[in-house]
């Protein structure tokens, strides 16, 4: 039978994976993207330890409630990415420095 | 070895590899799909883990909502992202990512570390809800108690949580309109 450590371990990888890409990375969407399995990595583990919680359903609303707020995020980042390239030309996080033109 | 552990280490498999694709390739492109790939896989482990309401949302949610749009996002800003990914050294480990992949791997070992040394499975919490049987059953589906659980428990934060969706979406609309002519 699969235990919580082997959701875990799978969580582990993809929470290291995701945090070399947002180190690793020169282009604001794929930050983003490494944000996303961050944060799908954390779910995975909710998801998991809900299946120890029937009657409160505790991890996987937690879950949903994560799966939504990522949306939200993810729209305003990508929003704030696109002013970004207006002004800048570039999606380079190491190129936009400056708060005011 | 029965079918489901299979499935498990398949699914485990296919999520960590299509991570570790999009952390390796150079292509945007190729990563933003193979990422497609990593959610798919992960769809696959919420259902071993007894969700599938997670994993439907997490299809309908990721796979047509966020991917959607940061491919929007990247064709909206493309030509010099693909200039400068291209740009982008070829190999995983070149002398530029060695510090994040040092930080990365010294991370991925410390919470190995804490994996093995937290006994998951031997929780007190954990060990009651055996006994108790308030286990998520195998052959059932849990959607009733979702449902329900949403309307009662979780109201609160579910109706914060609608005001709060509403509030992004039309402060994303709000930033990436164009500006007003002065």
């Amino acid at each position: 039978m699969i235990g919580l450590n082997d959701f875990m371990l799978v969580s582990v990888g993809l929470f290291c994976t995701g945090l070399f890409i947002i180190v690793s990375k020169k282009n604001a969407i794929q930050i983003l993207i490494g944000i996303e399995l961050m944060l799908n990595a954390a779910i995975l583990n909710l998801v998991a330890f809900g299946k120890y919680d029937r009657m409160n359903n505790g991890g996987q609303m937690f879950a949903l409630f994560a799966i939504v707020l990522a949306a939200a995020t993810t729209a305003v980042a990508l929003a704030i990415i696109l002013n970004v390239y207006r002004k800048y030309k570039t999606i380079n996080p190491d190129k936009v420095n400056q708060l005011k033109d | 070895m029965n079918l489901v552990q299979i499935m498990f280490y398949v699914m485990a498999l296919v999520t960590l590899g299509s991570a570790l694709v999009v952390a390796a390739g150079k292509n945007l492109v190729r990563s933003i799909f193979m990422f497609f790939v990593t959610l798919f896989g992960l769809a696959g482990l919420y259902v071993l883990a007894l969700a599938d309401f997670v994993a439907v949302t997490q299809i309908v949610i990721y796979v047509g909502g966020i991917l959607v749009l940061i491919l929007f996002a990247f064709m909206l800003s493309g030509k010099e992202a693909l200039v400068k990914a291209e740009q982008q050294s070829n190999k995983f480990i070149s002398l530029n990512n060695f510090p994040a992949f040092l930080l990365a791997a010294l991370f991925l070992v410390v919470m190995l570390n804490v994996v093995f040394k937290a006994d998951v499975n031997n929780l007190p919490w954990v060990k009651a809800s055996v006994l108790n049987k308030n286990v998520v059953p195998v052959n059932g589906t849990g959607i009733n108690d979702i449902g329900v659980n949403l309307m009662t428990r979780y109201l609160l934060p579910f109706e914060v949580i609608s005001v709060l969706l509403m509030v992004a979406l039309v402060g994303s609309a709000h930033l990436s309109r164009k500006e007003a002519k002065v």
